[in-house]
């Protein structure tokens, strides 16, 4: 697999985009999930479809956001969470 | 309208095998949730259950009746028996003609169907034990309970998540209450804990790695329990007639849809439902002592929780206590309104309310008396039991000490 830190951002922000239903164009690194119309069950979604994509395990709890050590405040920051992962978990 | 009252009541789950040991441990705020042991527990990242120890099947069920009951219809008949043997009725004749039997339940035999999946998928048979259907099927409960006691009557199962054991006791309630029957047999039970039942809650990331710790700030999820609790809802005059013990009586109820989100809870609809539990019950806001809260552990249920709490109680919200024992027992999905409502009883009954254990910060949005960590004697006149489910489906049911 390409887990390159290009092909990262580009398949985390199709995963984004198709679970809101936008052209991968129209999501920019600075949306967050409230913008693109992202509900909680939304996210829970794209996490699962990243996990799959890149065979990884996100640290995300739906009732503590903030404690699971995975910032989702923006769609950059989920792209630089999922390459650090990918590296981790890649070794 | 005729009077319901409580006759018998019986439970296993992770705190005991009986109703005694249950409210015992209640009382001292035991903590029933451990390490989860059964197959391939390694591969999942929630560990963590309320799960019945202790317990092997032999000791109460041969060989024959273990080919047929599912894990979740051997909690049902074991705290059936309890709470049919204290009750002290026999069915027989026109009594049995006219009882019958309406559980909760949620998953079914969800052990038997992720044996034999194993089985075909993972070991690659290709033959099943014949009696896999009528094992798993969510109404086996109901049906080999109706066959042990010979119950005739109106008899299903309810299926609303995590209110299934409330709808079920609602239906029983209003059988008696209607005059359709002078006995109901009702309650729930679940059995879930298996590498595919919980796979699929883990899937959802509502679970606690560590614990349940309702209205806490800390809080950081639900934590599943097993188990059953069944109860015996009597007429009061036939309950009186043959000089029944009796433990509570069963006021009212309300149910409501929130018609809005699949998972999330609705502020609205659980008011709705508490304050029509307390018209259908003919009992004022202010008589309320004591709450069994739905109280998962989850973000989202407790503050809404709290929040409808405030909004009908008003004044009052601050003066009554409400507690979730699911921080001891677990949530047992579509049998936890039965075991929980144990503990309704024994606050009317008994004087004692259970805890909300594993207490450790207060949250400004559960700025209620959640009971922390101590059981509390008080005088409890009234006690509601909340039940709000995936889905939206809620059941409030009213208690009242009969005295």
């Amino acid at each position: 697999m390409d887990t390159s830190t290009k092909s990262i951002k580009h398949r985390v922000i199709e995963i984004i985009a198709e679970q809101a239903v936008l052209e991968p164009s129209d999501v920019t690194a600075d949306s967050t999930l409230e913008d693109l119309g992202i509900d909680s069950l939304g996210l829970v979604e794209s996490i699962f479809a990243i996990e799959e994509a890149f065979d990884i395990s996100v640290p995300f709890n739906a009732n503590a956001p903030e404690e699971s050590d995975f910032d989702i405040s923006s769609v950059a920051s989920i792209v630089t969470g999922i390459e650090k992962l990918v590296a981790e978990q890649h070794k | 309208m005729k009077r319901v009252v409580i006759t018998g009541a019986g439970t296993i789950n992770a705190l005991g095998q009986n109703v005694p040991d249950t409210l015992e441990a209640m009382r001292e705020g035991r903590c029933g949730i451990g390490p989860l042991e059964f197959q391939d527990v390694e591969r999942l990242a929630i560990r963590i259950g309320g799960q019945v120890k202790g317990y092997e099947p032999t000791d109460r069920f041969n060989r024959q009746q273990l080919s047929l009951y599912d894990r979740f219809t051997q909690f049902t008949l074991i705290a059936a028996r309890e709470a049919i043997g204290q009750s002290g009725l026999e069915f027989s004749g026109e009594l049995a003609a006219r009882s019958g039997v309406v559980l909760g339940n949620s998953g079914g035999g969800m052990t038997t169907l992720d044996e034999n999946y194993r089985s075909v998928y993972e070991d690659g048979k290709n033959r099943v034990h014949p009696f896999v259907v009528p094992k798993l099927m969510n109404n086996a409960a109901a049906s080999h309970l109706s066959m042990e006691f010979n119950l005739k009557g109106p008899s299903f199962t309810v299926s609303t998540a995590c209110a299934s054991s409330n709808h079920a006791m609602a239906q029983a309630f209003q059988m008696v209450h209607g005059g359709l029957t002078p006995v109901m047999i009702t309650g729930g039970s679940e059995s879930m804990l298996c590498f595919g039942g919980v796979k699929a809650w883990e899937g959802l990331r509502v679970m606690s790695k560590d614990g349940c710790r309702p209205f806490s700030a800390n809080r950081n999820g639900m934590v599943q329990g097993e188990g059953a609790g069944i109860f015996v809802f009597e007429e009061l005059d036939h309950a009186k007639r043959r000089g029944a013990v009796i433990m509570a009586e069963v006021a009212g109820f309300a149910m409501s849809s929130d018609a809005a989100d699949i998972v999330m809870p609705s502020k609205n609809g659980a008011a709705r439902a508490i304050t029509g539990a307390l018209q259908d019950a003919r009992i004022a806001p202010a008589e309320v002592g004591y709450i069994n809260a739905h109280g998962t552990g989850t973000a989202a249920n407790d503050k809404t929780e709290s929040a409808a709490v405030a909004d009908v109680f008003e004044a009052h919200a601050d003066r009554l206590m409400i507690s979730s024992t699911k921080s001891m027992h677990g949530h047992l999905i579509g049998g936890t309104g039965a075991v929980e409502l144990l503990a309704c009883i024994m606050a009317l009954r008994d004087g004692v309310v259970a805890p909300t254990i594993g207490y450790e910060e207060p949250d400004p949005e559960c700025a209620l008396d959640v009971v922390p960590n101590e059981a509390r004697e008080a005088d409890v006149q009234v006690a509601l039991s909340n039940a709000f489910a995936f889905g939206g489906l809620n059941a409030v049911l009213a208690l009242r000490r009969f005295a």
